[in-house]
């Protein structure tokens, strides 16, 4: 769908002008995340669902699109963020030119034939499984049998040696953590005795940026931001597997699925997004730390505000490119580059918004590597307040957190390495804030007044104190995820709705018991893949009175038992009844509920 | 026509015309049919120490090669005369740079071969289509380069040999004018044949296994904005199955 260009750019202008500001330039909108790092226990529950959901599949065993790593720690891959190894993200030339750090299109070509910097699967992981056959087949015999494990690449036997998060909870303490890219920046100041050190979590996916490196890289065009909401997908179709976009993003959340030959990389769930419903990451959270919503940009000033000179303005430069919802200016701006009012009303709604800009606690990770990254995150005030506790200090007292905030520099420095650019200011305001609202609200629970000069302190007022509060503590699931539904498909925008069904259930497909029919072995050919459509017609099934097989054609006598919600007595799935009526369906809605047990008993 | 039996008519005459039609129905059904199985199929992940200076070796030989190929099969002999060029600088550059393409070509991919072979989970990533191409391609560089040396050293030895330039080149260009010239093929020196054979042999393979990704050489690259954007597909997945659809990418 072609956009229609910035012809009317003069509207928003008085007004812009009033203010002594640009006019707005063209609105997009991007679907992102913030995640509360003070919440994160660490439970890897996201990791585990995004991988049963995405990546439970041979060829990419090693990736997790959602891995939580400790802080200090060495991060998957191994020290990713040392981008003087890995050149990922841009670089800016000299004059003001943003190039990817790994070279741009000319060396990216000449080096076609094998990606310098590519990290090899030992920096990930070598993946295993078990030899579970030996427990079930082992002759009898003194010793207890063993599954020991095999290779997941080659089958053989192998000694675990690491995995996507070997240093968990600073497993294997100074001799790994050391490592870690920011502590050999800062060096000895990181301390890793049981008494000095510190440690949070850090669940990552990828960050979906507004100036992907990874996009930039693909010699294909095979990777793209998609238009309508920003996510970073790779068309499987036209990926040619030249793994450049492996090496382009520096936060290496792209994988080669070694079976396919192709990249593959979090989708940011998009067909649950499209939907409106949360990435199962979010929607499984434990801690409820993580919040999805949309924030409106101007594309126009990515470029810029990606090329800053100073990386430490990198923060404050993307900050600038989010639009404001609620201005006037934005909104026309908005129905003009095409994006629907539902989609502005939800901006205006989004706790991500509210989070960065509002509230300004949240951060960018790594803004340094120029990507405008658009998964943020609420760095952890836990660090510091369990060091003020365990000193015999009350840790929820401001002037004592304001004190332990100034005090304890290294976790702040190590933050700041982190979120922005080595910047410590940024990170000291977010912590005062965090920490002036634990103050702040500790005295309302304790049914003392409130006390305004606790917010002044930290540049906010006590009821926006307590907006923050109600969105970092009690945030309801509606109040955390607020994502609008896709637009061009549903009721409204008069999609094509057409069910498609389990995926290998095409002619001759595995599901149909074949082998689908395609001659290059597992990786050729290609699945259908689950969408809106998809989904409106399952929920149409589930909900509506119809039994299986009624107005849809069942496919050669085979029924899903998947799909089948007891309804009916569809073709295939009973012996035909005694004197029976012949096709074996009886009549839709409540008749047909209870027929499949009369059916059982005679 | 003299001196062309059946089976040269077959093989030079008929031969060509299948392979043509096998790769080019090949392309195009591959590119309908299986976009996603069409990737280099990249062993880079396991093993990168003798792939970083394997797959360049023999990359660019082959592309030196294939340039020779060009030049040799489609520049009549009447024109390099006409630039100028003498037919004993002609035989010496080729034959000089051909030996160098040769030999990077078959050193790059001998020692891919054998890190395929001696890198574990690279062997068990290698299909029987992969052991297919590779003995059809390495019989191409063997026949090519072996040729190329045999004449080289007869050259410097002060000998004589046929020029390929009066008979495979001649039929090669026959071939697109849709009227193969059989007999000039038919005289030419048993090498060239055998090295004509294994040719088309891999042509006819190109489109089935992973050289497809040859044809998928990202030139455009070079000319388009470095952040692609794409709006959200809105067809109907498989609608038909004439072609199969595009594939909504994670």
């Amino acid at each position: 769908m072609a956009r229609r260009k910035d012809t009317n750019r003069g509207q928003g202008t008085a007004a812009d002008g009033a203010r002594g500001e640009r006019a707005v330039g063209r609105v997009m909108a991007q679907v992102a995340m913030v995640m509360n790092l003070d919440k994160c226990i660490g439970c890897h529950t996201c990791s585990v669902t995004c991988k049963q959901a995405w990546t439970n599949r041979s060829g990419v065993e090693y990736a997790w699109f959602n891995n939580v790593e400790t802080r200090p720690g060495q991060g998957y891959p191994r020290t990713y963020q040392d981008q003087d190894r890995w050149r990922g993200g841009w670089v800016r030339k000299a004059g003001g030119r943003l190039v990817p750090r790994a070279g741009g299109r000319i060396k990216r070509l000449a080096t076609i034939f094998a990606n310098p910097v590519m990290p090899s699967i030992q920096d990930y992981y070598e993946p295993w499984t078990y030899d579970y056959d030996t427990l079930l087949n082992a002759p009898l015999g003194d010793d207890f049998p063993v599954a020991s494990p095999r290779s997941a690449l080659t089958g053989e036997p192998m000694q675990v040696t690491w995995s996507a998060n070997w240093d968990d909870d600073l497993g294997g303490g100074p001799e790994l953590a050391r490592h870690d890219p920011i502590v050999r920046k800062l060096g000895d100041r990181v301390k890793f005795s049981f008494e000095e050190t510190f440690m949070f979590y850090l669940p990552r996916i990828c960050e979906h940026c507004l100036n992907p490196t990874c996009v930039a890289s693909c010699p294909s065009g095979a990777l793209y931001k998609r238009v309508e909401d920003g996510i970073v997908l790779v068309d499987q179709d036209r990926c040619r597997g030249w793994r450049m976009c492996v090496t382009g993003c520096p936060y290496k959340k792209i994988y080669f699925n070694h079976k396919t030959g192709k990249a593959e990389k979090c989708t940011f769930c998009y067909p649950r997004v499209e939907v409106g419903m949360p990435t199962i990451c979010s929607e499984t959270c434990v801690g409820r730390l993580r919040y999805l919503g949309v924030v409106l940009y101007d594309a126009e000033r990515v470029g810029d505000a990606a090329a800053v000179e100073d990386e430490k303005e990198l923060y404050r430069a993307q900050l600038d490119v989010f639009l404001d919802p609620a201005d006037p200016a934005v909104r026309a701006a908005a129905r003009r580059d095409g994006i629907p009012d539902r989609w502005v009303e939800s901006a205006a709604r989004s706790p991500v918004y509210a989070l960065a800009k509002r509230f300004r606690v949240a951060l960018p990770l790594h803004p340094e590597y120029r990507t405008m990254p658009m998964v943020w995150y609420v760095p952890p005030l836990s660090p510091v307040v369990d060091s003020l506790t365990s000193t015999g200090h009350d840790g929820e007292d401001s002037d004592n957190l304001f004190g332990a905030i100034d005090t304890l520099r290294i976790p702040v420095e190590y933050l700041a390495e982190l979120f922005t650019a080595g910047d410590t200011a940024p990170v000291d305001l977010v912590l005062r804030r965090l920490a002036a609202m634990r103050s702040y609200m500790r005295r309302i629970n304790l049914g003392q007044e409130r006390d305004e000069d606790i917010a002044g302190a930290v540049g906010m007022t006590g009821a926006e104190i307590e907006d923050m509060y109600r969105l970092l503590a009690l945030a309801k699931y509606d109040d955390r995820y607020v994502v609008p539904t896709a637009y061009g498909v549903d009721e409204a925008d008069r999609g094509v709705i057409e069910e498609v069904g389990c995926g290998l259930d095409f002619e001759g497909g595995p599901g149909m018991g074949g082998m689908g029919g395609v001659p290059f072995g597992e990786a050729s050919g290609r699945p259908d893949a689950a969408s809106v459509e998809t989904f409106h017609a399952l929920r149409d099934r589930q909900t509506g009175g119809a039994a299986q097989g009624e107005g849809r054609v069942p496919a050669e006598g085979r029924v899903n038992l998947l799909n089948w919600d007891g309804n009916g007595r569809p073709d295939g799935l009973f012996p035909p009844r005694q004197g029976g009526d012949g096709n074996g369906t009886d009549g839709g809605g409540g008749g047909g509920a209870s027929a499949p047990r009369e059916g059982g008993q005679s | 026509m003299n001196g062309t039996g059946p089976l040269d008519l077959v093989l030079w005459g008929i031969l060509p015309y299948t392979v043509l039609v096998t790769a080019v129905g090949g392309l195009v059904w591959r590119y309908r049919y299986d976009r996603f199985g069409w990737t280099t199929r990249s062993s880079e992940l396991y093993e990168s120490r003798l792939l970083r200076i394997g797959s360049p070796l023999f990359h660019a030989g082959l592309l030196f090669v294939v340039l020779g190929h060009v030049v040799g099969l489609l520049v009549p002999e009447g024109w390099t005369r006409a630039l100028g060029v003498s037919d004993a600088l002609y035989h010496v550059t080729a034959l000089g740079l051909g030996l160098v393409a040769g030999v990077c070509t078959l050193g790059g991919i001998a020692l891919l071969i054998w890190r395929r072979r001696t890198t574990g989970p690279v062997f068990s990533a290698t299909t029987r289509n992969d052991k297919l191409m590779y003995l059809v391609l390495v019989l191409a560089i063997l026949t090519g380069l072996g040729m190329t040396a045999y004449f080289a050293g007869v050259e410097l030895a002060g000998g004589h040999t046929q020029d390929y330039r009066r008979t495979v080149s001649p039929w090669f260009r026959s071939i697109w004018i849709l009227q193969p010239d059989v007999a000039a093929m038919a005289a030419a020196e048993a090498p060239y044949k055998l090295h004509a054979l294994t040719g088309l042999a891999l042509f006819a393979l190109l489109p089935f296994t992973r050289l497809v990704h040859a044809f998928s050489a990202p030139v455009g690259y070079l000319f388009r904005p470095y952040v692609v954007y794409r709006t959200r597909d809105r067809h109907t997945a498989g609608a038909g199955r004439s072609e199969r659809s595009t594939r909504r990418g994670w």
